[in-house]
């Protein structure tokens, strides 16, 4: 493995080849926001409230930072009006989703996000994949998983393995960013335990 | 053809003919799914099995992609265009006659499965318009009475 060298918010850091930008940047001690984020889990890129810009080149862009790699020379900015901006909409957009859910509204009171400016449609799930991912990648049961796709995308429970499975676990539902799995999941079990 | 697999035989006949692989589990679904119009839960049971997939990967699939119906499909399927073109030609007016005539909103089948029903959004053939297309045949230019003369020509 060979080391790169780059730059975030000025500080000169050096990290593994391979390594994300997301990961190098906390190591360096720069926080960066995260949702979709656990630390068994691969990244997901779903949230997207890890944006940063990247300039390579004479060009720059917002990437996701905790899927994008890093690479010798890239000049990395965590925070300025276009990325806080950005994050602003998406904590927005998320907000619609789970207007009461604890970690989207601390983020969105230091991001000054406005919970009521789209209309809401309170399916509590932002879709951030933790359950999801955590019962397919920890767990290896994958009693839990999405379907359908676009507006009509959510989590749903497999009866015939949440039947079994889920009572004895529940490891999922604390990683909830909103309290939308728990009700999914009661309400499974309710159809199933007929 | 039948709409229910009396025994799993041909799911495992389609799963072998690929090499059991997961990697070609979109391509055994299509292929079931043309043999036999619909996918079944136990069919789908079945493939998660043999291809050692997760059910709940299976069911993200099939529930992702339009082209996969976890209904039964009808003999017939009619398709109505939507596009601009028949649009401006009619096809609310055609829609309604279909619907009337076969008692069906768009994504229903009936109880018979002798019609699906679907609305698309352009068939690529818009100087014919209005369109209607079943079983792949196009039939352009229908008039209300056509549509009707159209859809009793089909048993």
């Amino acid at each position: 493995m060979s080391e790169v060298r780059l730059q975030i918010d000025g500080k000169e850091v050096r990290a593994e080849e391979g390594a994300t930008i997301l990961e190098t940047a906390r190591a360096a001690g720069i926080e960066i926001p995260t949702l979709c984020l656990h630390e068994a889990l691969e990244p997901f890129g779903g949230c997207r409230l890890c944006v940063v810009e990247v300039e390579a080149g004479g060009w720059s862009r917002l990437v996701v930072s905790c899927v994008y790699t890093v690479a010798e020379g890239l000049v990395v900015r965590t925070r300025n009006k276009k990325i806080d901006r950005t994050r602003k909409m998406l904590l927005e957009l998320l907000l619609a989703h789970a207007p009461d859910s604890p970690p989207l509204q601390e983020l969105a009171a230091e991001y000054g996000a406005d919970r009521d400016r789209f209309g809401q449609e309170t399916s509590f799930c932002v879709h951030c994949g933790l359950c999801v991912r955590y019962c397919a990648e920890v767990k290896g049961l994958h009693a839990v998983g999405f379907i359908d796709r676009g507006i009509r995308k959510e989590i749903s429970f497999l009866p015939e393995i949440a039947a079994k499975e889920c009572r004895d676990c529940m490891e999922c539902f604390p990683l909830c960013p909103t309290s939308y799995l728990q009700a999914a999941f009661v309400l499974v079990e309710a159809f199933t335990s007929r | 053809m039948n709409t229910t697999i009396a025994d799993l035989a041909g799911v495992d006949r389609i799963i072998a003919e690929h090499g059991g692989r997961a990697d070609a589990l979109i391509q055994v679904l299509l292929d079931v799914q043309a043999e036999i119009s619909w996918l079944p839960a136990d069919a789908l049971a079945r493939i998660a099995e043999r291809l050692d997939v997760p059910p709940a990967l299976v069911q993200h699939i099939t529930t992702f992609y339009k082209a996969f119906s976890l209904v039964p499909k009808g003999r017939h399927r009619v398709h109505v265009c939507m596009g601009t073109a028949c649009h401006v030609r009619g096809a609310l007016r055609i829609l309604d006659t279909v619907e009337e005539l076969t008692g069906l909103a768009p994504g229903e089948t009936d109880p018979d499965l002798k019609f699906s029903l679907e609305t698309v959004n352009c068939l690529g053939c818009c100087a014919l318009g209005p369109v209607i297309e079943i079983d792949g045949k196009t039939h352009g230019n229908v008039s209300l009475a056509r549509t009707e003369d159209v859809l009793k020509s089909y048993e």
